[in-house]
């Protein structure tokens, strides 16, 4: 049996059309963990991917989240099919949170928006829609961008080119290499910007710079795509947070918007988010069109989006007193990595480093360009078992109380 | 000025639209027989007992957390759901030829499995689906950029069965490596399954032009109620050594519906090849939507690797199948009593969840507009939609349907 078994294998592979096929290179994100998974020093350190940690490095359920669930498992809902564009509470709850109750957007219903499989499948929804129905397919990314946005993007059918935005010398914002190039991007392209806690520089404009990026990009009549992955998480304060969203939306740009609820309601796994298009003003029936599209690019490729994650935020989001504990939770976030990198610097410093640490306290968010090269990089793993992105991003939320002082010390060891 | 004031309104495809009507139907004799959902005899959803069970275990556990799964999902899910395909002892397990990933659903193991094979596939890009199969089949490699939509002939309104000749006819005809989809069991829309002679007839001609077979199973027990029955078509094509996936949904054989839990399987032909191509899937799933969602996962695994739980799930299985025959009975009695014109044996001897009634669409507008009756203008209708209490108000319906339809 066995050998009849062989016989046919090895005639088969001779006839197979997939013997070409290659080993698909690891995922640099993801890959980081998975070899992070593998090591055995008790000292290890999990910087890579962007998931947030309690003090003890434990995942943490938002205690909103669990309240919600628990008010769930009491109503025994159904599994039925969502519509193609999702569960309605999520969606209306999403555009209010992102644009503002009061805004025109949201109280004239000119906004287009589909529930997604979180934040990648917002930005995927996006860049088919655009290659579907704009005139032009190139899209503008900053440098450096998120590692998953030029697959997205180029899988999409678009045309990824880049634009200047952080400067290595200063490990801040290149504002005027910023402005300079977004002058020169050819009319109608898109225009893809991160509303805050840039991901994976940690680096963000300032409410009067991003006033000033907004005219430059009206002049050039850009397409807006706004990825909005840490809603909260950036200040602590959501209104704060989606300045740049309610900014360009009041500024008359009828912008895209991927909003992740992964981080902000830490629902990682469980995938929710939205995809928006704000229509044109004085109607309401582009909206309805927008959304009619929307649904037809969803639908070839899942049909309709997972309903658990929708609930648990929607419910979140629609009941006053969960909602209040949701801005504690999210503020509590906020502010413990805020702690951490306040912590990680004084702990560099205090190991005698020589170097300017400004840029771990001035950046914000989950992430952090700490500026380490390659090679450092590989140090810090090799040597010291601490995992992280080798463009030198570490995810301050990982790092806790217990593990800070270790980490400034493996940083000052290969920077010194 | 907007970037998108050309955007025109599109309408849903029609099981939407319908659907939509249906809701706002005040009648009170109206009948949704268009949607594949199962529906209990009193016209309500189903959340299987092990589902709310798996639930319930899921939320009293403190270890579980919402951390990403990988981009392949839910390991236990995934080698669960391999078992469930090619069964507990199959040599292509033994032998690692076989990866799964778990998928968004059934549909999302279709976009994954055809952008795997529109980005890697050696062989020739064509992709032949039965006339008339699933909606979305064509939408989807319409939408995919290097894979064209191509039939082969498989319903024949004539004996209202398969035509097994003239669909191995137009496969022999089809280029060498040509791809082809085949309902596993339980077709959508018509109901019809191949026979076993019909089965080994159609993996001889995929086999001597080298076809790569892609399976869809939607309805794992639909057709018999035993899910190692079912799957005899995928297991045989697995003995004979042949490359396939296997595009499976878990929505209606567990009411996961929107949970949206799925699995794509891929047999290669040897270890290595299958292994690289899953890696590859792998980046495909990265630049749509990174990783799949984990609840409903949690709920399908546990139902398929506790003990307990599983053996309620195959009775829950059995219960659905059962109930769907009873309403084949119900439908073709009633059929029957009414003296409806026709030979209707057909609703009994149709498989699965789906019945092609052999309605014209003039009829089944008649049906719709005067006896608010919902269904696909094919003639499809969804057994669940019948319950021993409407059965002859159906019936009578498509008396009058047929009788007072004006042919086109």
């Amino acid at each position: 049996m066995l050998l009849r078994a062989l016989k046919t294998t090895s005639a088969l592979a001779s006839r197979s059309f997939w013997s070409h096929v290659p080993m698909g290179p690891p995922d640099p994100i993801i890959g980081v963990t998975e070899a992070f998974n593998r090591d055995t020093n008790p000292n290890k350190m999990n910087v890579g991917v962007g998931a947030y940690r309690d003090d003890s490095g434990k995942p943490y359920v938002l205690p909103c989240v669990r309240s919600a669930e628990e008010l769930l498992v009491s109503q025994n809902l159904n599994h039925e099919y969502l519509p193609t564009h999702g569960c309605p509470n999520l969606r209306q709850a999403a555009k209010v949170l992102a644009f503002g109750a009061d805004s025109v957007a949201v109280t004239e219903n000119l906004v287009a928006s589909t529930q997604t499989i979180s934040g990648t499948g917002a930005l995927r929804i996006g860049g088919e829609f655009i290659k579907k129905f704009h005139s032009s397919k190139a899209i503008y990314l900053p440098t450096p961008s998120w590692g998953n946005h030029t697959p997205i993007f180029r899988d999409s059918g678009l045309e990824v080119k880049s634009y200047t935005y952080y400067k290595k010398d200063t490990k801040g914002l290149d504002f005027e290499g910023m402005l300079s190039d977004i002058s020169q991007i050819e009319e109608g392209a898109t225009i893809l910007l991160h509303a805050c806690a840039h991901n994976p520089t940690g680096v963000d404009p300032t409410p009067e710079q991003w006033n000033e990026i907004s005219q430059v990009v009206k002049s050039r009549n850009l397409l807006v795509f706004i990825d909005m992955a840490y809603q909260g998480f950036a200040s602590g304060d959501l209104e704060k947070d989606a300045y740049a969203v309610r900014k360009f939306t009041e500024d008359g740009h009828r912008i895209l918007l991927a909003q992740s609820f992964a981080k902000n309601m830490g629902v990682y796994g469980e995938r929710c988010g939205a995809f928006s298009i704000v229509g044109e003003s004085e109607s309401e029936s582009e909206a309805a069109a927008l959304e009619s599209q929307i649904k037809i690019v969803v639908r070839p490729m899942y049909s309709s989006p997972a309903l658990q994650a929708a609930r648990l935020v929607s419910t979140v989001l629609n009941d006053p007193a969960l909602y209040s504990q949701w801005l504690v939770d999210v503020k509590g976030m906020a502010d413990r990595i805020i702690s951490m990198r306040t912590a990680l610097k004084s702990g560099l410093e205090k190991e005698g480093s020589v170097h300017n640490w400004d840029h771990l306290v001035n950046q914000i968010g989950m992430f952090c360009f700490t500026g380490m090269s390659p090679d450092q990089v590989a140090r810090l793993t090799g040597e010291f078992s601490v995992y992280l992105t080798k463009d030198g991003r570490i995810s301050v939320a990982g790092v806790s109380s217990r593990n800070v002082d270790y980490l400034a010390h493996a940083m000052h060891t290969v920077t010194k | 000025m907007s970037h998108f004031g050309e955007v025109s309104y599109v309408e849903l495809p029609a099981v939407f639209h319908l659907s939509g009507r249906f809701a706002a139907d005040t009648d009170a004799n109206k009948v949704n027989l268009t949607i594949g959902a199962y529906r209990t005899e009193a016209g309500k959803p189903w959340v299987l007992p092990c589902v709310r069970q798996a639930e319930s275990i899921l939320a009293s556990d403190e270890t579980i957390n919402k951390e990403y799964l990988s981009m392949s999902g839910l390991q236990s899910l995934c080698d669960a759901a391999m078992r469930l395909v090619l069964g507990e002892s199959s040599p292509v397990i033994q032998e690692d030829r076989a990866v799964a990933l778990q998928t968004l659903s059934g549909t999302g193991a279709l976009y994954i499995c055809f952008q795997f094979i529109a980005q890697f596939y050696g062989g020739c890009k064509d992709i032949y689906v039965s006339d008339p199969s699933w909606g979305n089949h064509k939408l989807m490699i319409d939408r995919i950029p290097g894979v064209n939509f191509k039939q082969y002939p498989y319903y024949n309104s004539q004996t209202m069965a398969v035509d097994v000749d003239a669909m191995c006819k137009t496969l022999e005809e089809a280029a060498e490596g040509s791809v082809v989809l085949l309902h596993a069991c339980a077709h959508n829309p018509t109901g019809i399954d191949p026979s076993r002679d019909d089965w080994v007839k159609i993996a001889a001609v995929c086999q001597k032009k080298n076809l790569l077979v892609i399976f869809d199973l939607a309805y794992l027990g639909y057709a018999s109620g035993d899910y190692n029955e079912d799957a005899w078509s995928i297991r045989y094509f697995a003995d004979l050594g042949m490359e396939f996936f296997v595009c499976q949904s878990f929505a209606k054989i567990m009411g996961l519906y929107s949970e949206r839990v799925g699995a794509l399987h891929f047999v290669g032909a040897t270890s290595e090849i299958a292994h690289k191509c899953l890696s590859q899937m792998k980046i495909i799933v990265r630049s749509i939507y990174s990783n799949p969602p984990s609840h409903g996962a949690r709920i399908a695994s546990l139902c398929l690797n506790n003990r307990d739980l599983r053996i309620e799930w195959e009775e829950c299985l059995k219960e659905m199948h059962a109930r769907i025959r009873r309403a084949r009975t119900y439908l073709h009695t009633a059929l029957k009593m009414a003296n409806v014109p026709g030979n209707w044996d057909h609703i009994l001897s149709q498989n699965g969840m789906f019945s092609y009634t052999g309605l014209t669409k003039a009829q089944c507008e008649v049906l719709i507009e005067k006896h608010h009756i919902y269904l696909l203008k094919s003639g499809r209708i969804s057994m669940c939609g019948v319950t021993e209490s409407n059965a002859k108000y159906v019936a009578e319906s498509f008396k009058d349907s047929i009788e007072t339809a004006k042919e086109n």
